[in-house]
């Protein structure tokens, strides 16, 4: 394989690589060499490469800041087409081979960005620039402004093609749940693992150990042996498992938190077995955060500059990727950590040409420094970087503002001091306290037992007190859950004698000093927010969009807070911090999606009788979760001409219709009758055995809610039926009355819809097509089973029932058999109404039919809409109180102004009717719309030889024959239509009782 | 998410339940003004702090359960079946 030398990969070193496992990868089209167990950072800078992005306003030059997920500036492109993913940190990408990555927001290259022109306007972009700029004229907003800001101020491009990774979804239960594989953390694991207890250790890295690093020593071996042994033994406690590529990102109620593992993002493809990614839910007794803390950048002037990283990094680079971040590293420092970052770039033979150190006195590390002959500087800051693509000098300063000297240098190691990383435990709500002596916020946990902190991750940064805390926390865990510890001793560190931090917040100086990389926040902006009255720490984050990007302003929210502060004359407690919300780090949308997209995005609904439709071509509409046939086309028929085929044939023939999809909800108990009085509009009383009524029932507010038809089974037995949509709400709406209301009455019910298929035979010749089915196991002569008749009898050994009830306006019977029996009895259907020309009919005839009979269906009952509005007025009863009555009984409720049900048709035969029209006055006289009602269902009717329609128009009846326009403005259109009545068939009722 | 103790079921995830608003008021008698009804239906506290529920165990048994709940801490103070007497945080 050919390899590229790697300029910058020290000769020995780094713990984390494998150089006998080169790996090639390719950044802005151009190939590298990097090694297994690299990250795309490392490599990057392994291959000299500082220079990988352009930042989100001003399109400036940045580089690697980091080392870990908090990573503001080094977003890059990841994969190819459909697996290209934005935004993507590359310090935390794990190398592999042929990995291809693209720099982001720069045009057209990374070295050369036109748009970096911005910044010699930025004195005009500062804070809210685009609040105040892009205002006026409110016309440009989308030509003109939307397009440029995307264009100029973006992140990433997303894939344009279907997300072709596959997610899954997982859940634990465990006693313990630590939260970060550092020192802290592993040994919290260890002490509550050995208990018994059921541990998960969540580590957001492939590795343990945090922050330890080469050197640090834990009982008496190096901290990377402890590491290994450590993960040993934790890994031979049965109830124990260890979780790495496993990032903790959501704490919720109940400690419960949502994690994202990354199962095939560190490889060069997913294998197939496998997902891409998995969330995980995890609920979990305990909880111990050691989730560490993060180091900030210092705010000085041209602090962006490729180069300028954080120590921490420097030091990372170094000794676990072997990786000289630069040839000349300064370092500016305000605390005792930066210094082994220091020993560390001394170790690897990288020249050091300045350690300068904010604090007045020196401390027992700065004489160690000074030993090993660095040149330590002391009540020194950095004033400024200079250098374009990459750093090529610092100028310091002393505290007083005073130029100092220009130190030549190609990288420079930065320590504003370190923030205990309280995102995930803050977003329960608890604002976290300051603590002046480390100058940081740690976390406020007092107010609940159920969670704690251990390590750095709430102000402990000795390594030995990191180790004694952990363990400590994670054995009073496991006892507070009543499991049996043993009394062992911690892991323990030689302890180190901490010098203090001083406060360093913005070096003086007048250029750009960034604060949040990310999102090109200066501390100018900061200061400018403040002074036009944006003081409040939530405004000034919106105002300035300071920790709004995708790092959550990990690195930047404390210098943000600590910049208003001083502006204000205040504490930083007293400004205090924003509201953290999950999640904590980026994760992808289809993570949360799982399997449950496409057509897995809910469970799909069959009818018994589904795979009979497929048999005759059927064309499906989803009705909520249901499948329904639409229509059935025959050989080269559109979905016009079928449907009104159909809807022709059944008034001429007979035709089948499959509704098994109505709610179907059984009733039993004494206080039934009284009950169904209760729900719905009209009485029930008197409702005899064998007989169905058609009910409406409201809601409480006195709107229309659902209708269908109930039959009397038994004196104590009813089966009521909803509509497809409403069939859940009818449901939990019953349930709410009879157990929280009316707890006295007696009366049980549950749901028949998935016991019960059924199906419509409509059509002049539906009683002949019924009879040679059931070949005498029921009378269906008109005498015995007259309209509205219902009978239960046993057919082919099965219980099956007949209802004499019509949708359409025809002879009409509809027949329930037992799920299981819905494909014998349509196959039985079809085969004895072949000798009668039987169609199958689909939703859509069926919807021309009812509206051919006046019928309302689901367009009419809009929630809006009264009794009265609907013409069934007649049906309220006098003689019983029920549900929405008291408030349908509002003046706006019973206004004669309102619109009600009519029929409507064109006036030229030829023109289509539109749902959703509305009918409006003379426009030519009054110069403005005003609409009278509208129409809510229409059909291409073969009955009536044109288009029809139901509608509500103020006046109703009283309109019939009048003329009005009805205007549909989704296309313009403006046609002439009559007022008639909504039954425009049949309008004694011959045919259904015939 | 809350875990909400279902007086039938036991201890379930919030997702098997559905919302059902104040457990405060009670359908008035039908012989009630509709000035009655009207506050039955559209009148409510928003209180910040102890809260009587209902909560609609559809994926569980279907049962309504009162639930004591703190709108601002999602702490679940006591649950009950309807009809039965809910334990209600006495500072509220």
């Amino acid at each position: 394989m050919r390899t590229h030398k790697q300029p910058c990969r020290l000769d020995t070193g780094g713990s984390s690589i494998q150089r006998g496992k080169p790996l090639r990868f390719s950044f802005d089209g151009k190939s590298y060499t990097g090694f297994e167990g690299d990250t795309l950072a490392s490599a990057l800078l392994a291959n000299g490469k500082h220079l990988v992005g352009r930042s989100f306003k001003y399109h400036r030059p940045r580089g690697i800041l980091t080392a870990s997920s908090e990573e503001p500036n080094a977003l890059v492109e990841l994969r190819k087409g459909a697996f290209r993913e934005p935004n993507t940190r590359a310090t935390t990408i794990e190398l592999f081979e042929g990995l291809v990555a693209k720099s982001q927001n720069r045009f057209p290259s990374l070295a050369f960005d036109v748009l970096s022109v911005n910044q010699l306007f930025s004195r005009f972009m500062g804070a809210g620039f685009y609040y105040k700029t892009f205002m006026w004229p409110s016309s440009f907003w989308e030509p003109v402004y939307e397009k440029f800001i995307r264009r100029a101020a973006g992140l990433g491009r997303a894939a344009t093609l279907p997300d072709p990774d596959r997610y899954e979804h997982a859940h634990h239960h465990c006693d313990v749940l630590v939260i970060g594989g550092g020192a802290a953390g592993l040994a919290a694991a260890l002490s509550a693992g050995r208990s018994g207890a059921r541990v998960i250790l969540a580590e957001e890295t492939p590795r343990l150990g945090g922050s330890l690093s080469r050197t640090d020593i834990i009982d008496g071996a190096p901290a990377d042996e402890w590491v290994r042994n450590t993960r040993r033994a934790l890994e031979a406690l049965p109830e124990t498992q260890i979780k790495t590529r496993f990032c903790v990102f959501g704490y919720y109620d109940n400690n419960i938190f949502a994690a994202i593992e990354r199962v095939g993002d560190h490889l060069a493809a997913t294998p197939k077995h496998l997902p891409r990614q998995r969330l995980h839910t995890i609920r979990a007794r305990k909880v111990i955060f050691a989730t560490g803390a993060l180091e900030r950048p210092v705010v000085f002037d041209n602090n962006d500059i490729p180069g300028v990283m954080l120590s921490s990094a420097v030091r990372c680079y170094v000794d676990r990727f072997a990786v000289a971040p630069g040839k000349s590293v300064a370092i500016a420092t305000n605390n005792d950590d930066a210094y082994h970052t220091a020993f560390a770039l001394l170790d690897a033979g990288i020249n050091i040409p300045v350690l300068a150190d904010a604090r007045l006195a020196p401390s027992a590390l700065s004489e160690r420094a000074r030993q090993l002959g660095i040149r330590v500087q002391h009540a020194m800051l950095p004033q400024c970087a200079h250098g374009s693509h990459r750093v090529t000098a610092l100028s310091l300063q002393r505290t007083d503002g005073a130029f100092a000297e220009r130190v030549r240098c190609d990288c420079i190691g930065v320590s504003g001091g370190y923030s205990p990383n309280v995102s995930l435990i803050s977003q329960r709500g608890e604002r976290p306290r300051w603590r002046e002596d480390i100058l940081a916020f740690v976390p406020e946990t007092n107010k609940t037992e159920d969670i704690g902190c251990a390590g750095a991750c709430h102000g402990v940064f000795d390594l030995n007190a990191c180790l004694q805390d952990g363990f400590d926390m994670g054995e009073r865990t496991a006892k507070e859950l009543g499991f049996d510890v043993d009394t062992q001793t911690a892991p323990s560190a030689p302890s180190q004698e901490a010098g203090a931090i001083h406060p360093l917040w913005r070096c003086p100086g007048n250029g750009k000093a960034f604060v949040d990389f990310q999102n090109d926040v200066t501390a100018d902006d900061i200061h400018l927010a403040n002074r036009e009255g944006y003081s409040s720490v939530e405004h000034l984050k919106r105002y300035t969009t300071l920790g709004m990007a995708t790092d959550q302003g990990r690195t930047s929210n404390v210098n943000g807070l600590a910049i208003l502060a001083l502006a204000q004359g205040k504490s930083i407690p007293e400004v205090g911090t924003t509201r953290y919300r999950p999640p904590a780090v980026p994760v992808a949308i289809g993570a949360f999606a799982g399997h449950e997209r496409g057509k897995n995005f809910q469970p799909v609904r069959r009818t018994a009788m589904h795979a009979c439709h497929e048999k005759f071509g059927a064309v499906f509409v989803e009705a909520g979760q249901w499948m329904r046939p639409r229509y059935y086309p025959e050989l080269g028929e559109n979905m016009e001409a079928a449907i009104w085929r159909e809807a022709k044939l059944v008034r001429e023939n007979v035709g089948v219709c499959d509704v098994s999809t109505l709610g179907k909800i059984e009733l039993f108990g004494e206080d039934a009758a009284e009950f169904l009085n209760r729900l719905y509009i009209n009485g029930w009383s008197k409702l005899p055995v064998g007989k169905a009524r058609y009910g409406l029932m409201l809601r409480e507010d006195g709107a229309v809610f659902d209708d269908g038809t109930t039959s009397r089974l038994g004196n104590n037995h009813f089966l009521m039926t909803t509509t497809t949509a409403n069939a859940a709400a009818v449901l939990a709406h019953m349930e709410k009355y009879a157990q929280t209301v009316w707890r006295d009455l007696d009366v049980h019910f549950c749901s028949a819809t998935e016991q019960w298929c059924g199906v419509s035979v409509a059509g002049p010749l539906a009683r002949e097509t019924l009879k040679a089915v059931f070949k005498g196991a029921v009378d269906l002569s008109n005498e015995a089973l007259p309209f509205m008749g219902v009978r239960e009898f046993v057919w082919n050994g099965t219980t099956a029932r007949i209802f004499r009830i019509s949708f359409s306006g025809e002879l009409a019977y509809e027949v329930n058999v037992p799920w299981g029996y819905g494909e014998a009895m349509w196959e039985r259907i079809m085969d004895a109404g072949r000798a009668f020309n039987i169609i199958p009919y689909g939703t859509e005839a069926l919807g021309v039919l009812r509206i051919e009979k006046g019928h309302v269906a689901g367009s009419e009952l809009d929630g809006r809409t009264t009794a009265t509005d609907m013409g069934l007025g007649s049906m309220l009863s006098s003689k019983k109180q029920f549900i929405g009555l008291p408030l349908s009984r509002r003046e706006g409720m019973t206004s004669p102004k309102r619109p009600s049900l009519v029929g409507v048709k064109p006036v030229k035969p030829k023109q289509r009717l539109r749902g959703g029209a509305h009918f409006v006055t003379d426009i030519a006289k009054k110069g403005k719309i005003e609409s009278l009602g509208w129409i809510s269902s229409v059909a291409d009717s073969p009955a009536v030889g044109c288009w029809i329609g139901l509608g509500y128009i103020q006046g109703g009846h009283t309109r019939i024959g009048e003329k009005v326009t009805a205007w549909y403005p989704m296309k313009n259109e403006m046609i002439e239509v009559e007022i008639c009545d909504p039954v425009f068939v049949d309008p004694k009722g011959e045919r259904l009782h015939g | 998410m809350h875990r909400i103790k279902c007086p039938f079921c036991g201890e379930r995830d919030e997702s098997e339940y559905i919302y059902q608003g104040d457990a405060s008021v009670s359908h008035p008698p039908f012989d009630a003004s509709i000035g009655d009804f009207y506050r039955y239906v559209y009148v409510r506290d928003n209180p910040k702090g102890w809260h009587r529920e209902w909560w609609h165990h559809v994926g569980g048994c279907r049962m309504w359960v009162q639930v004591a709940r703190n709108t601002l801490t999602h702490e679940i103070y006591a649950t009950a079946p309807a009809g039965g007497v809910l334990d209600f945080p006495e500072d509220a």
